[in-house]
């Protein structure tokens, strides 16, 4: 299973020594190695939202030494994002989210090219911040931007790596067209009305985590259970559970008669 | 009547995964249901029974980052 094609990834780019040095532990790993590795740099990601999964998922993409990342984010830091958003420091208060996170990850990794966009996502410009990537990470915090970007990944056939989280639950999924997923809305069919709950950062810190590990996976090309079930997250519990995910015949989207357009996602 | 609800060992009155949602107080809207392994379709939560020994996983779908 080759998630996205050789051809789109540059495998035969040799690594300098301090590439080599830097990510020693990656090489030794089978399933990496110096063509993964290289994958990974010439790797082009987009992660919606630079909150609490954003603050796991960012740090770990760029620490592993993904080439290209681009984040979405229209918010400024405040001071109650800082009990889980853990990219964002005290002298980062009021200044955008994006140019906050950008700096952490290039401190920790200047190899990677980050692209910063401090808009929230709308209809009309998803398709130029979207574009030419491999993976799209929906790590944002309203469902009216999920089914955004849900809808236009399915229609632009971008694999997504949706994470979300609430209170003390976590939830992961991966749509990957080209694998035959159901889509987002095969799970909920519309928006249901926005809350504002509590969240236990280190429960955004998990489900990061595990929506980096995914995403790595992709660009390697290495299979994913996730493509056809969603991990749930349970943290007073101490539980997760994978439950299989299947097509929804009255998907609003990808259903038998789908009643979302085409046009309506790609415009 | 029991069943295993996400992982538990629960008692209830319900006959149908509705009256098991409403139960519980889950909205069906945004809630996934699996029974024995087997995601349940969103249309047929009214039809689907419950039987003794059942093992649901209820999962109200979030949408917080």
């Amino acid at each position: 299973m080759e998630v996205p094609p050789q051809g789109e990834l540059l495998v035969n780019a040799t690594l300098s020594d301090e590439e080599r040095r830097r990510y020693s532990r990656n090489l030794l790993l089978p399933e990496i190695g110096e063509a993964g590795q290289a994958r990974l740099r010439s790797g082009r990601v987009v992660v919606v939202g630079a909150g609490g999964l954003g603050s796991a998922v960012l740090y770990y993409l760029a620490a592993a030494g993904v080439g290209h990342i681009g984040i979405v984010d229209s918010d400024a830091v405040e001071l109650s994002n800082l009990q889980r958003q853990i990219l964002h420091r005290v002298a980062d208060l009021g200044r955008p989210k994006v140019d906050s996170a950008r700096d952490a990850i290039t401190s920790l990794n200047p190899h990677c090219r980050v692209e910063t966009f401090a808009v929230r996502l709308a209809a009309a410009d998803i398709g130029a911040i979207l574009k030419e990537c491999h993976a799209v990470l929906d790590a944002s915090d309203n469902f009216q931007t999920r089914f955004l970007v849900a809808d236009y990944c399915w229609q632009a056939k971008i694999p997504l790596v949706s994470a979300a989280v609430a209170e003390f639950s976590g939830q992961l999924f991966v749509v990957d067209p080209a694998q035959g997923s159901p889509c987002y809305r095969c799970l909920l069919p519309e928006p249901p009305k926005e809350r504002e709950l509590g969240i236990l950062g280190a429960v955004a810190g998990v489900m990061g985590c595990l929506q980096a590990i995914e995403t790595l996976k992709l660009l390697l090309g290495l299979a994913s259970d996730l493509v056809h079930r969603l991990l749930t997250f349970d943290a007073l519990a101490c539980r997760f559970h994978k439950m299989a995910r299947s097509r929804a015949a009255d998907c609003p989207l990808c259903g038998d008669n789908p009643i979302i357009g085409r046009q309506a996602a790609l415009t | 009547m029991r069943l295993t609800v996400n992982g538990e060992l629960r008692e209830v009155p319900a006959r149908t995964v509705l009256d098991l949602l409403q139960e519980l107080g889950l909205e069906p809207k945004r809630t996934v249901v699996e029974k024995n392994a087997v995601i349940v379709d969103r249309a047929a939560y009214r039809d689907t029974t419950l039987a003794e020994g059942d093992v649901l996983e209820l999962v109200g779908i979030v949408g917080g980052g």
